[in-house]
């Protein structure tokens, strides 16, 4: 609580001490005189974060504003459904990115952003300046696209649990109370949406507990889309074999409203289907404060950014990252992607800011596993190089690919990668 | 009469400058192109503790581009690095191997 307030402190004077000075350019060849502030803490700020801090040897100050008090792994939390986790075992504080690394963490939300001053107001009132601002807000669940759906949220009827946290036990918690023989249903929003295979990892995931302690129970998988987005015949496969009778798909169900008092869920075209326990994900799109920026200019729902840098296509000096990108072919959003993204900006910052030329050549990699029970996993991976002539990434051909099955080793594997990706954004 | 040697010396001394900025500029890119790698074998490629993917830093070069042949060419089975192998040219797999290879396996303190 003390540091809290301590770093907040430290924040709005030095925020005081920038606004005097004005920046109406950016510390260009000064880096040691310049500020990054970073927006939300997930995988895409954290390792922005940190990495400005690492690639400019210290010398770039980078103050961080996250509303949480500490960093929930979304990647892995289907565990928590499933009952093979918890939560606590996601979960990642924000010291180490001020202690090892001196930025400094402050626990609030911004406010507003003034593109053309460069400074951001925070939720608590105060003020920072900025030379570069690095956005991930993530997603904002777009609820009036599905009647009923918020007063069914808040109502603690009808969770969404795609940000893991409080949602996610509670979700939990439901499935613990379903009745052997009930059904439990999970609506999907069309993509993109973040975490492509996430839902159908869900699935998996819930059904391995079903299958194990309500036999009886039934899962239903009630897609927009027209087939499965990611890891499609593998995830089939797995329904299949593992889950017969448990586990049935449904394409083409855009729910378009529910009823909370009889759990039921109407969609577009299709007949409406009650559960005893509903999960229904709305559409989703950038994170509040970049559709109220106004960066978000892809279809009013996605921030378009020059891939170079990241930089918005609305406003110089604020660059956007993660999930609230409107992203290049293939580009998932995904948790991975979005340390991929960051180390990009981080070193275009860098680079930048000291006046040198940015990197024409940029790459990202990505690798997603999704557990199809608590132990067996199946991943997806690709690298992706920037291709100047389209100004847009490309995967590199030939690069890339699934698994064959799942596995037990892919399984150490993905709980591998979560430590490491967790220690590489936070650590 | 202006002494020539005074803008000469400018000369130099810029171009010395130019000479440094790009060395650190190209450092910059290769600690970028290496924190590609950095999600499952760590910051630098220092693995974890206890973990079960293999880190890099402090590895021979000429060991680590062999490795990263034998996935690139399916010499050597496995489940995602021959998949992702496939990603880096030639030339970033040798910059990627000088560069782990002259990190210290345990993080400064």
């Amino acid at each position: 609580m003390t540091l809290r307030r301590r770093e907040l402190l430290k924040a709005a004077g030095a925020a005081g001490a920038l606004a005097l000075t004005g920046c109406a350019t950016p510390m260009i060849g000064t880096p040691d005189k310049a500020r990054v502030l970073v927006v939300g803490g997930g995988f895409g700020g954290a390792t922005a974060a940190k990495y400005v801090r690492v690639l400019s040897d210290a010398k770039i100050d980078v103050v961080l504003v996250e509303p949480d008090a500490a960093f929930v792994s979304c990647p892995l939390s289907n565990l928590v459904l499933g009952g093979s986790r918890q939560v606590a075992d996601l979960t990642v504080p924000y010291t180490a990115l001020a202690k090892q690394h001196g930025v400094t963490v402050v626990r609030d939300t911004v406010a507003s952003i003034d593109p053309v001053k460069r400074v951001a107001v925070l939720g608590s009132g105060a003020s920072i300046g900025y030379d570069k601002l690095v956005l991930s807000p993530g997603v904002e669940m777009m609820w009036d696209r599905v009647a009923g759906l918020k007063e069914a949220n808040t109502q603690g009827r009808i969770l969404q649990a795609w940000k893991a946290g409080p949602e996610t036990v509670a979700l939990r918690r439901q499935l613990e109370a379903l009745p052997d023989g009930g059904v439990f249903a999970i609506a999907i929003p069309e993509a993109p949406y973040r975490c492509p295979p996430g839902p159908y990892e869900r699935a998996c995931v819930v059904a391995a507990y079903l299958k194990a302690a309500k036999p009886k129970a039934k899962l239903l998988i009630l897609d927009a889309n027209e087939d499965v987005t990611s890891k499609g015949a593998l995830f089939k496969r797995v329904w299949a074999e593992q889950y017969p009778g448990l586990v049935e798909y449904r394409p083409q169900h855009k729910a378009t409203s529910v009823d909370a008092a009889s759990n039921t869920v109407k969609f577009e075209i299709q007949d409406e289907v009650r559960a005893d326990v509903l999960n229904v994900l709305p559409p989703m799109r950038a994170g509040a404060i970049a559709v109220q920026t106004g960066l978000a200019n892809s279809n009013a729902r996605w921030c378009n950014v020059n891939f170079l840098n990241f930089e918005s296509t609305v406003h110089k000096h604020i660059h956007v990252i993660g999930d609230a990108i409107q992203v290049a072919s293939l580009m998932p959003k995904s948790g991975h992607m979005a340390n991929s993204h960051a180390k990009v900006v981080a070193a275009a910052i860098v680079a930048e800011l000291n006046g040198w030329e940015i990197n024409p050549a940029p790459m990202l990699s990505n690798t997603c596993y999704s557990f199809v029970d608590d132990q067996r996993v199946i991943h997806v991976a690709s690298v992706h190089e920037y291709v100047a002539a389209e100004k847009t990434y490309r995967t590199v051909a030939g690069s890339g690919g699934l698994s064959p099955a799942p596995n037990e080793l892919e399984g150490r594997y993905a709980w591998n990668w979560a430590r490491t990706i967790w220690a590489d954004a936070l650590g | 009469m202006t002494p020539l040697w005074i803008p000469r010396l400018a000369l130099l001394l810029a171009a010395f400058g130019a000479q440094a900025q790009g060395q650190e500029s190209q450092d910059l890119r290769t600690r970028s192109l290496a924190a590609t790698c950095a999600h499952c074998h760590g910051t630098d490629g220092r693995a974890l503790p206890g973990a079960v993917v293999a880190g890099l830093a402090g590895r021979p070069a000429a060991e680590l581009v062999e490795q990263m042949r034998a996935f690139k060419s399916g010499a050597r089975n496995a489940t995602v690095m021959p998949q992702l192998a496939k990603g880096y040219s030639d030339a970033q797999i040798e910059q990627l191997a000088a560069y782990f290879s002259a990190q210290k396996a345990q993080a400064p303190r």
